[in-house]
């Protein structure tokens, strides 16, 4: 990597208290998003893809405790104050998150919700705002945008509401979005849609941390990979060569799992045997070592780890291939 | 809005005709009524009846008669006090509970919220179970135990603040009253604004205005504040039925000539006519202003107004 | 019932709220003192002590008037505990009479369904908007102040949330097997509300009869403080207040007496049933 990275975590835990004790959602996560790159973050539920960034941005949920540290061009994000971390939140970070349905407010209309981010701090007119929000809408596909900016978000449907979500995390113009699931609530064709308009926006340079569970999406938009299981990074690779040749046995499982219409024979669907650890349950070892074939008993002993900043690295102790140890 | 509005009115009429009905079939079965054979009336009252309510009519013409009257405003004459009518009774008296009734709902809510509030926010410390537990004492301790001992405290001991009466736009006369009155409103309004407002906290929309990094105070005045205020708004409804029960311990304890007061007279004076139009004209007055709270909502959420 | 994990959680969860857990206490102290007092005291209700002079005094443990004395001479101590069994007396009645009630109705709409159950629901729904005190008064004023009255009159208090809630559980409960069971078998629908609704529901019902306890309370006090409720020679805490109040300026414990145990019988109450509510409820911190 030789340009300085956008955001730059490192050993980030997240831990939620809880009457029955601390449960902990990210382990010990490393990582780096160059600019302009889109970096998937691929996991099961409860894997702490959601929660990982979440904390960056300090939006975790009030029982939620952060440790590590995660740099955003330099500057902690970490532990930040409020007003500190809104120089940052929405103006250069942006987020768009799962569920459509809920992410507008329901009281506010389309267009205040949209203008506010420039108006609020004065990086804008009213009319240029109103200009922008226009273009915004247009941006994301979405017609007739002088009504819609009159609209309730009640008014619009799920799909039409994410993409007002993403027209509104790109209004100011960030140099890094973090989409959390952006099309998991939406139907296939909405999906494309939406996709498309990512699309359109990294071609202007946008960096974009893309979190989701479908292996389909990583392929049609992603640079680089990051899989993550029980809380860590496993597998972190370019996205070509994961998909040619994944590393970490749960990440060759993956890969092994999605069904493919050129298969001749179509037998039974391949799934991964087992059960992902509960959130907060204490692993000893690897986490995967319960559900992977490979599995060595320094798997059960020791926690692989994963050498951070690097472009492709793999947390196992007995990887499929070795990856390059090249930067 | 008028759609809605209208339909709204519309609901109401059959509520209301029920209630009459029911006020007027009870009070021809009252034993000692004025609807009782077994009665001798004094003349005048006698006079009175059979002029309002026309007596030889059969039942259902009598009805309308009462339906009739009921539109022109006129409840009938006092049972007991020969020189007054019912509407007039309620006439002299209700600009006073009004005004009581009015204030204490306003103290409420501008007291109630910011606390309510303050609670969410401070979750859990010292600030939110002090302001809860107050809030818990202020709901459970009966209106007609504050009235005498803030009385006795603020009237009689210290002095500071009338102990009873009523002078026409005198404010000093207003503050117990109105302190009785509004404390476990206040302690409720706080109670439910706490626990909306840490539901609204919890919503994805909150979420997202935080990420648009938008400062703590417009995340909570123009996202939040609306959403919270939404259970407060349809407690407003029930909350007035609850004043008007408040105001007659207030009204006793503190000798207000309101209508509160005139009713519990009425009660205990078994003055039949002017209980039923009372609670009547009660009725009425609750079902407005259910009414008023309905279109308020409707104002607050677009969503209800598009229905 | 298979829920014996969610009792014993509710349970630990009641026992963590100090606040609760000490209002029980009070709570089980001021049923004792209720009930004892009135027996182990040489004084009776009514009889008023003519040795004292004014007949009217302030609490002394010297004259063995622990609480003092009213107007009439007559020793407030066994008066204030006689009316707070009165008081409680009441309530418990009520609200067995408003469980009776609302069970009833809540189980027989929510098990019926459909139109039946709306117009129900309809009717307890335009009742819940319109204050009840109003109604009991009239039902005071046209057929007199006879105690069954009252008890009729306030327990048909709290039915109304009772039903909703009974409403609620039974319409979740006839989706379930055993009601088909008793459907296919051809039991008659009074008989299936009787032995498999009612039986079901009663947890939550006991949770809610708790709370409704103080509200009957204060409900017969309002109405004994306005000379409605109760009538001599019994005596409640509400009346006890409203004859306090009269003489507030020269013997001011005739108020506080009564007062203060009225609003510590009422406090224990709501903090208690406040907590027990939180226990129940699975949302809670």
């Amino acid at each position: 990597m030789t340009a300085a990275p956008l955001l730059s975590i490192r050993d980030l835990s997240v831990d939620f208290v809880t009457p029955r004790g601390r449960v902990q959602a990210v382990r010990e996560v490393s990582l780096d998003v160059a600019p302009g790159e889109c970096l998937a973050v691929v996991g099961e539920s409860g894997s702490g893809k959601s929660q990982l960034f979440l904390a960056c941005l300090g939006l975790l949920a009030a029982r939620g405790v952060t440790r590590g540290s995660a740099r955003y061009q330099g500057q902690e994000l970490v532990g930040t104050a409020t007003a500190a971390l809104n120089a940052v939140r929405g103006t250069r970070i942006g987020m768009v998150f799962q569920d459509p349905m809920n992410a507008l407010t329901p009281h506010l209309s389309i267009g205040r919700q949209l203008g506010e981010v420039l108006l609020d701090r004065g990086l804008a007119s009213t009319v240029e705002a109103h200009e922008r929000s226009l273009a915004a809408l247009q941006g994301v596909g979405l017609g007739d945008a002088e009504s819609r900016l009159r609209q309730y978000p009640h008014e619009l449907s799920g799909g039409q509401r994410q993409r007002v979500a993403i027209a509104m995390a790109l209004m100011t113009r960030p140099e890094l979005l973090i989409a959390d699931e952006p099309t998991t609530a939406l139907d296939v064709t909405v999906q494309a849609q939406v996709l498309r308009v990512l699309r359109q926006a990294r071609r202007d340079g946008l960096a974009m941390v893309l979190i989701t569970h479908d292996l389909g999406v990583v392929a049609g938009i992603a640079d680089r990979v990051a899989i993550m299981y029980g809380g860590r990074i496993v597998e972190i690779a370019p996205v070509r060569e994961l998909f040619a040749a994944p590393a970490h046995p749960y990440a060759a499982a993956l890969l092994e799992a999605v069904p493919r219409l050129s298969e001749a024979s179509v037998g039974r669907l391949r799934s991964i045997e087992g059960q992902p650890p509960a959130p907060g349950e204490i692993v000893q070892g690897c986490a995967f070592a319960p559900r992977c074939p490979d599995v060595a008993e320094i798997c059960r002993r020791e926690v692989p780890s994963l050498r951070p900043a690097a472009t492709r690295a793999v947390a196992c102790h007995a990887p499929r291939i070795q990856p390059d140890l090249e930067s | 809005m008028l759609g809605y509005a209208l339909r709204r009115l519309l609901g109401v009429v059959p509520t209301f005709l029920l209630i009459v009905a029911a006020a007027f079939f009870l009070m021809r079965a009252a034993p000692g009524g004025p609807f009782d054979a077994e009665q001798t009336l004094p003349p005048e009252i006698a006079a009175n009846l059979q002029a309002a309510y026309g007596l030889d009519q059969p039942v259902v013409a009598q009805f309308g008669r009462y339906l009739a009257g009921l539109a022109r405003g006129d409840l009938g004459p006092s049972f007991r006090m020969k020189d007054f009518t019912v509407a007039e009774l309620i006439g002299r008296g209700l600009p006073v509970t009004l005004t009581i009734g009015a204030a204490a709902l306003a103290l409420a809510v501008l007291l109630g919220v910011p606390l309510g509030m303050l609670a969410a926010l401070r979750r859990n410390g010292w600030v939110d179970h002090a302001v809860m537990s107050v809030a818990l004492a202020g709901i459970a301790v009966p209106g007609f135990v504050v009235a005498p001992v803030l009385a006795l405290v603020f009237g009689i001991r210290l002095g500071w603040l009338p102990v009873a009466g009523w002078e026409s736009g005198s404010v000093r006369h207003m503050v117990l009253p109105v302190i009785t009155l509004a404390l476990p409103f206040v302690a409720y309004v706080a109670r439910l604004t706490r626990g909306s407002l840490l539901e609204v906290l919890q919503s994805g929309y909150i979420r997202t205005a935080r990420a648009k990094g938008l400062t703590e105070r417009v995340v909570l005045g123009r996202h939040a504040l609306k959403p919270t205020l939404l259970p407060v708004i349809s407690f407003l409804g029930p909350a007035a039925a609850a004043l008007l029960t408040g105001s007659l311990v207030v009204e006793q304890v503190f000798g207000l000539p309101g209508v509160g007061r005139y009713f519990v007279q009425g009660a205990i004076n078994r003055d039949y006519t002017l209980v039923m139009g009372m609670v009547i004209f009660y009725a009425a007055l609750i079902l407005l202003l259910n009414l008023a709270v309905d279109l308020l909502y409707g104002w607050l959420d677009p969503r209800i107004r598009h229905e | 019932m298979s829920d014996g994990g969610l009792w014993s959680e509710a349970g630990r969860r009641l026992r963590t709220n100090r606040a609760a857990v000490v209002a029980g206490g009070v709570l089980v102290l001021l049923v004792l003192a209720s009930l004892l007092a009135p027996v182990a005291s040489r004084h009776a209700i009514d009889q008023v002590d003519w040795t004292l002079s004014p007949l009217a005094s302030p609490p002394s443990l010297a004259n063995g008037h622990w609480f003092g004395t009213d107007s009439n001479g007559r020793d407030l101590f066994v008066r204030v505990w006689s009316g707070t069994q009165v008081s409680l007396l009441v309530a418990v009645l009520a609200t067995l009479v408003s469980l009776a009630i609302g069970v009833a109705w809540g189980a027989t709409a929510g098990y019926l369904g459909g139109r039946v159950d709306d117009w129900m629901m309809r009717f307890v729904d335009v009742l819940y908007a319109l204050p009840y005190m109003f109604f009991v008064i009239i039902l005071t004023v046209v057929f007199g102040r006879s105690l069954w009255l009252i008890f009729l009159a306030i327990g048909a208090v709290g039915w109304l949330t009772m039903a909703r809630i009974v409403r609620g559980q039974a319409l979740a409960l006839r989706q379930r097997e055993f009601v088909a069971a008793a459907i296919t078998l051809g039991l008659p629908a009074h008989r299936i509300i009787a032995r498999h609704i009612v039986p079901n529901v009663l947890g939550t019902v006991v949770v809610y009869a708790t709370l409704t306890v103080p509200q009957v309370i204060l409900f017969e006090s309002f109405l004994s403080f306005l000379g409605l409720g109760v009538q001599e020679p019994l005596t409640s805490l509400g009346r006890l207040v409203a004859e306090g109040a009269l003489e507030m300026e020269t013997a001011p414990w005739q108020l506080l007496v009564p007062s203060a145990v009225l609003a510590l019988l009422l406090l224990c109450l709501n903090f208690l049933g406040d907590g027990l509510r939180d226990a129940l409820d699975p949302r809670a911190d």
